[in-house]
């Protein structure tokens, strides 16, 4: 059941996830782009982390399309308008109590406007790389694991980027010397579903509760 | 004849750093002086390398035109952050902001050289972007 606890539970997780792991994702931007994703992420997450509270009491889409908006206004760099128009077009089609289908679907249609948003499409290194195969996953719920499935090719995916060549973004500049390096795009993505599913597995603390 | 700077298509420089915004908005005005209105944003929030939506904005609202504006972008996040930030402008500004696909300098002199002759958004824009290779 998804409430203002919970809701805040889930934002807390995926903040802190990527607040605490902003200089790895600096550290594999540095190796295949212009280095600033870890530090861009970071103050975008912080700016959500800082409005948690006021998130959290709002109904599950509204919260998706305003944490967006921060990072549209905050992350700076490509990585704002990719990600805010990932949270802000899952808005658009997520209920307030969403099924995993239901979420699934708001994924895919979010997963659309990414590509548009970056001319991107699956296969070219980036976050896509990851949000397909976990919408895939989601459109095909037949078990009550779908946590640890959702974590595993999560990662899978993110790590599957390391041997792929970049197309798009800056890494793209590199050619082939793209290739063996984890797109930190990826790793991102990875690090949001994996605190996702931690936070829904866990009950909320009390001092959590907004 | 020239028509008045406000009628003129305006013209908006988004590049990741500063300096390179300001000293490109200087060779602009070294052409065209002040018949067209022209704006220049570049950094990130905290002042080092990048583009911010905000900044993009405000730059837009700065060098605003009935004719429109024309943003030149320099690497790729200035170009999807400048397409982001118009993309929430309201929707009579919307439909006349447009992100030209060309070289931020050559293009920003060519753009604003066309607007300052008094030429609609879309030749404006078609200018600036012959410079790019098809």
């Amino acid at each position: 059941m998804m409430d203002a606890g919970r809701q805040k539970h889930l934002i807390l997780a995926v903040t802190d996830a990527i607040i605490a792991h902003a200089e790895e994702l600096t550290a594999l931007d540095q190796a295949i782009g212009d280095g600033d994703h870890g530090v861009n992420m970071k103050r975008g997450f912080e700016a959500v982390r800082a409005d948690a509270d006021n998130l959290a009491m709002k109904p599950l889409p509204d919260m998706l399309k305003a944490l967006g908006m921060h990072l549209v206004m905050k992350v700076g760099g490509a990585s704002g308008p990719l990600f805010g128009t990932l949270f802000m077009s899952l808005a658009r089609d997520m209920p307030a109590d969403p099924s995993l289908a239901e979420a699934g679907a708001a994924l895919g249609h979010a997963i659309e406007a990414v590509k548009a948003r970056g001319k991107s499409s699956v296969g070219q290194k980036t976050m896509l790389d990851v949000l397909a195969p976990l919408q895939a996953e989601l459109a095909n719920v037949d078990s009550d694991n779908v946590g640890p499935r959702f974590k595993r090719a999560a990662a899978e995916a993110a790590q599957a980027t390391a041997p792929m060549k970049a197309i798009r973004g800056r890494a793209s500049y590199l050619g082939d010397r793209s290739i063996g390096h984890m797109d930190p795009g990826a790793r991102s993505v990875w690090l949001i579903a994996d605190a996702i599913c931690d936070a829904l597995a866990t009950p909320v603390p009390n001092e959590e509760r907004p | 004849m020239k028509k008045g700077s406000a009628e003129n298509v305006g013209i908006v420089i988004v590049s990741h750093s500063a300096k390179v915004a300001e000293g490109a908005a200087d060779m602009v005005r070294q052409m065209v002086g002040q018949s067209v209105r022209l704006a220049w944003t570049g950094g990130n929030a905290d002042g080092g390398l990048g583009t911010d939506v905000a900044g993009i904005l405000a730059a837009i609202d700065a060098a605003w035109s009935p004719a429109g504006v024309a943003i030149l972008v320099d690497l790729g996040g200035a170009e999807t952050n400048s397409e982001m930030a118009v993309e929430l402008l309201d929707e009579t500004r919307r439909r006349k902001a447009v992100v030209c696909n060309a070289p931020i300098v050559e293009g920003a002199v060519i753009a604003a050289t066309e607007a300052a002759g008094g030429s609609p958004l879309e030749i404006v824009k078609q200018t600036a972007e012959e410079l790019s290779p098809q």
